[in-house]
């Protein structure tokens, strides 16, 4: 009953001409049908945070879109973070403060994280608190994925 | 946890939207405002629309702004927009206070004022604050408009008085007095989770009693409602522990509380109390 229709997904820059049929999520579209795997899905009902991403430079949970729904947006994933060999200040925060173990939720943290700080480069530890709050993680216990998250804020506000 | 099959639409203007609405409805079409309801409800397939009417890139539903006396808020308006004050004065800052509370921060980002009170969940902050604050809903179809008020709006769980063929185009609220003082509660076991009870009160003083209390509560009945018993405590009386205490009790009593596996009607009507009075202590500091 659905026919397909043809969009462009603007992905860390990148166009990607796909033929989407209408029932496809976001992060199916990304995944499945622009070949980015590095976006996660969890629990694919808006709960878990795995598959958050930026649409217009803000996070969304990319499970909670359909695909035909961002033709024309600018679109960022976690395979955008690093600028070639170099890690992001958050990722490379994630790896030397044990912010992740099985890596799993770390796409959408990170993605979570980007957005928050770039919005707000001077946002309080507590407000930081309630807005990673978004985002599950079963291995870490949190206080790590915070820590990190703090120290990163830290970093590209000096930095900038 | 893949949403079925359906018909995709993007209308960008509100007379093609409600064209497409009055066309597609009676099949079970569907607007497509936010999603972050919607669309979960999609992938447990509990709701299988067989047209959906996307409004994300119609035309002027988008406005936010006092006009008449009212904060008018379209549409397509997101969550976020209420993270800093959408308006000067009371009502712009009880907004803000509201907001946090709903959900999480990438939810916001995408759902959207109207789209939570067409959802009209029990526990959606903002149906509570319309009913609380009188808003009211204006309703457009391809046959014209029509304006509900808020008393007359939220009918049970997720059951409003829009018809099958309205859109839920706009909703006003009247803009507070400087001097009306608020106070927000609520209560549930994890940050962003469902209201299990939440209340907003409101009044003013006049020579040091209070008048035109509003009392409203959420999540803890099958819809939010102004509770006419324990505002009738309030007016009159001088703010403190008493007025407060008879008024959170009256809120308690009034309440038919929805019971689930973990919450007892007792539990609820407690919980209400509580928060009414704590609401009430915040209005008054």
């Amino acid at each position: 009953m659905s026919d397909k229709k043809d969009i462009t997904l603007t992905i860390n820059g990148r166009d990607h001409n796909v033929s989407v049929d209408p029932r496809w999520t976001l992060a199916d579209v990304i995944r499945d049908h622009c070949g980015q795997t590095g976006t996660h899905l969890g629990c694919e009902h808006g709960i878990c945070g795995a598959c958050t991403i930026l649409v217009d430079d803000s996070p969304v949970r990319s499970c909670l879109m359909f695909g035909i729904q961002a033709d024309g947006k600018k679109i960022r994933t976690v395979e955008g973070l690093a600028n070639g060999d170099e890690y992001h200040p958050l990722q490379r925060a994630f790896i030397e403060n044990h912010a992740l173990q099985c890596g799993y939720c770390t796409p959408g943290f990170l993605m979570l994280a980007t957005g928050i700080l770039e919005a707000q480069p001077d946002i309080s530890d507590d407000d930081l608190n309630d807005v990673l709050s978004s985002n599950l993680c079963r291995c870490t216990g949190y206080a790590n994925i915070i820590k990190a998250v703090r120290i990163a804020r830290d970093e590209m506000k000096a930095a900038s | 946890m893949k949403p079925a099959a359906f018909e995709y639409h993007a209308p960008t203007t509100i007379d093609e939207a409600v064209a497409l609405l009055a066309e597609h409805a009676p099949n079970d079409g569907r607007i497509l405002a936010g999603g972050q309801s919607l669309v979960p409800t999609m992938a447990f397939r509990l709701a299988r629309p067989t047209h959906l009417i996307d409004i994300n890139n119609v035309a002027n539903l988008d406005k936010l702004a006092i006009e008449s006396g009212a904060l008018c808020i379209g549409a397509t308006v997101r969550h976020a927009q209420f993270h800093t004050p959408a308006c000067d004065g009371v009502l712009g800052r009880l907004l803000t206070d509201v907001v946090s509370n709903i959900a999480h921060y990438p939810i916001r980002q995408r759902g959207t004022f109207c789209g939570s009170v067409a959802h009209s969940d029990p526990a959606s902050e903002w149906c509570m604050v319309a009913a609380t604050l009188d808003a009211t809903m204006i309703a457009q179809s391809a046959s014209g408009e029509r304006l509900i008020p808020a008393k007359d709006f939220f009918e049970t769980v997720m059951t409003t008085a829009l018809n099958e063929d309205e859109l839920l185009r706009e909703v006003r609220i009247p803009v507070l007095s400087d001097d009306t003082v608020y106070g927000f509660q609520e209560f549930n076991r994890r940050a962003g989770d469902f209201a299990i009870s939440m209340t907003l009160v409101t009044y003013q003083l006049e020579g040091g009693k209070i008048v035109d209390p509003h009392v409203g509560v959420g999540g803890a009945e099958d819809r939010p409602r102004r509770i006419a018993e324990a505002e009738a405590a309030l007016a009159g009386q001088t703010p403190g522990d008493d007025a407060f205490r008879a008024a959170a009790d009256a809120a308690a009593a009034a309440i038919d509380p929805m019971e689930d596996h973990a919450t007892n009607a007792q539990y609820r009507r407690d919980l209400t109390a509580t928060l009414v009075r704590r609401a009430l202590e915040n209005a008054a500091s």
